[in-house]
């Protein structure tokens, strides 16, 4: 009895401490992989790249045999539209569905459908680049009269597909955790299910949401190998949802393999991670300081 | 109850792993004599079901080796042979100067050459397109950097089933030996493609997708035609006559787009390795290559360079 009691004495500050390197270890691991991406891409960074001609310039032509360019525009482009796209049909589609789940649908159907969901999440991201090739391709050649079906469209369907999970779980956590109070408050006083929604809890449940469509925003920023698969891998700057369009995770997903190291070209392809870096840092810093600004109000 | 459960697992897990064991154990008394010796071979996706039909029927013969077949283009290979993670490379181009250089200081090894056969880099278009024929020029101005060609009416085609009449160039990712050597024999040294070009990562996607695509048009190795797709028939210059990909048009050089297989090793091969290369150059290596749809090597064992590159 006194030995297991001398025993967890001993043990409180090991687990204490063990659990404060976990939180510690976000911050090492973060400055680790910024640290290790910079330094790859450091030398050409300062040193070669015309950083104006870099972000202005869309055209990419890392391996010519005469006139080696490097232009991202047209990546961001793609990254871009592919992105937006994307959410322009899942922060609805994941919001309405959160809603729905957490307020209007009975407690068998909500269990069911929290199950479906997670079942959609877990569905690997080369499957639904497979989805894109073979299935949406001939889908949207059809229904678009498209010249090729690999495009915008096609990969803005899958990534919202994809994130769509994302934001429903999230958005439904955040819902859920509006008191109950709010709700019998809001009925007390008369209002309609739709009121209760739409003034009290959307309201209420604001930064919980806004978290989840931005985590909706980094998955499509991130995401490589469905849209390499469903967006056609083409280095243009998208005139309409159905022209081809290649992303900047795709490029550095199809490149890196085979650019020796430490050539110009595999440098380039980390700035570009050093540049989605930025991108997503950016994205998570605006969000944090919109969430915080709403809390000040 | 948590405790059981946990002891429970581990000694589930310890016996598993004592199972294992035992296996590996009786598996070494037995198979001592047997002990396969691994040949890594990676590199080209042209030629990676080449590669994969020689390793299969190989190790039928010679159970002492396995082979270790993987693609990734032929960049991929060369890469693998530079870093000298490879036995053999294989590569649908030829290896570059600066690349041996970069082999030899890397590895101490000269990289030594072996030509196993032609590919025919064919054209492809959808089966309902109604071209037939086209020439060099022709292609280097769809997809060259400063082409003109966008529309099919433009080849003088009426693609019925391309509403938009819209010519959608399927490419290869720059880790392609094929994509290389459509840049040289086709658009010529120093030039670039056009961007906006529908890059796929290996040679059967773009067939795939230019079966799928009425739109399309795409270039890969004859081995991988399908009945979905058409091959063109390919001339040099306009008033010349054009020719189909097929063995006999590869060999004489009629057909304007052939080009060599290589395998590449680092230095002279180790025996095993040499065993096999001089397999994969006899009959029964060069029936596999036609076979599967790629050119053998001539009988006569003049080792010619294919369609030289266009200057």
């Amino acid at each position: 009895m006194l030995n297991k009691r001398r025993l967890g004495t001993l043990a409180e500050p090991i687990i204490e401490g063990f659990i404060r390197f976990c939180g510690f270890s976000a911050i090492l691991f973060v400055a680790g992989i910024f640290f290790f991406v910079f330094r790859e891409g450091a030398d050409f960074l300062f040193t070669k790249l015309n950083v104006k001609e870099f972000l202005t310039s869309a055209e990419w032509y890392p391996d010519s045999p005469g006139n080696k360019r490097y232009g991202v525009l047209a990546l961001m482009a793609g990254t871009a539209s592919v992105t937006v796209l994307a959410m322009a049909i899942a922060v609805p589609f994941g919001l309405g569905a959160a809603i729905f789940i957490s307020e209007f649908c009975g407690q068998r159907l909500k269990e069911t459908f929290k199950i479906v969901i997670e079942l959609l999440a877990a569905i690997p991201s080369v499957v639904w680049g497979f989805i894109g090739l073979t299935v949406m391709n001939p889908l949207i050649i059809k229904l678009f009269n498209a010249p090729i079906g690999l495009n915008v469209l096609n990969g803005g369907v899958i990534l919202a597909l994809m994130s769509v999970p994302i934001i429903v779980s999230i958005g439904e956590d955040s819902l859920k955790a509006v008191p109950d109070s709010y709700r019998e408050a809001a009925l007390a006083l008369g209002a309609t299910r739709w009121q209760i929604v739409y003034r009290v809890l959307l309201p209420a449940a604001k930064n919980g949401l806004l978290a989840a469509a931005l985590l909706g925003v980094g998955r499509g920023v991130g995401e490589t190998i469905a849209v390499l698969m469903a967006t056609g891998h083409a280095v243009q700057i998208p005139h309409s949802l159905l022209d081809p369009v290649r992303t900047l995770t795709a490029t550095i997903a199809a490149e890196l393999g085979e650019a020796p190291v430490h050539s110009d070209h595999y440098q380039v392809l980390f700035i570009i991670g050093i540049l989605l870096f930025t991108i997503t840092f950016v994205v998570n810093l605006t969000a944090d300081l919109v969430v915080k600004g709403i809390k000040g109000k | 109850m948590q405790k059981s459960k946990l002891s429970r697992t581990f000694i589930l897990c310890l016996f598993a792993a004592l199972v294992m064991l035992a296996q590996t154990g009786c598996g070494r008394k037995s198979e001592t004599s047997v002990a396969r010796i691994s040949i890594q071979n990676q590199g080209s996706d042209t030629m990676v079901n080449l590669a994969q039909a020689w390793a299969e029927r190989y190790t039928e013969i010679d159970s002492t080796v396995s082979i270790e077949i993987s693609g990734g283009g032929s960049g991929t290979g060369i890469a693998a042979l530079i870093n000298g993670t490879v036995d053999i490379a294989n590569s649908s181009r030829k290896l570059e100067e600066s690349e041996k250089a970069k082999a030899q200081q890397n590895t101490g090894e000269e990289p030594q050459e072996y030509m196993v056969g032609y590919d025919a880099m064919a054209i492809f278009v959808h089966k309902n397109n109604p071209l037939e024929e086209i020439t060099l020029e022709q292609l280097a101005d769809i997809y060259g950097e400063s082409a003109r060609s966008t529309k099919w009416s433009q080849l003088g085609v009426k693609n019925a089933a391309c509403a938009s009449d819209e010519i959608i160039r399927v490419s290869r990712q720059n880790n392609s030996g094929t994509y290389h050597y459509f840049r040289e024999a086709v658009l010529g040294k120093g030039h670039d493609f056009k961007l906006g070009s529908v890059d796929m990562n290996g040679s059967k996607d773009v067939v795939e997708l230019v079966s799928k695509t009425p739109c399309a048009i795409g270039y890969s190795g004859m081995g991988y035609a399908t009945d979905e797709v058409k091959m063109l028939r390919v001339a040099k210059k306009k008033g010349e006559p054009a020719y189909a990909p097929s063995v006999e048009t590869a060999l004489n050089h009629t057909y304007p787009i052939s080009r060599p297989l290589y395998m590449y090793t680092s230095g002279e091969p180790s025996a095993h390795v040499k065993k096999y290369l001089d397999w994969i150059h006899s009959d029964a290596g060069q029936q596999i290559v036609l076979e599967n749809g790629y050119v053998p090597l001539p009988k006569d064992g003049s080792l010619s360079g294919g369609t030289p590159a266009k200057e």
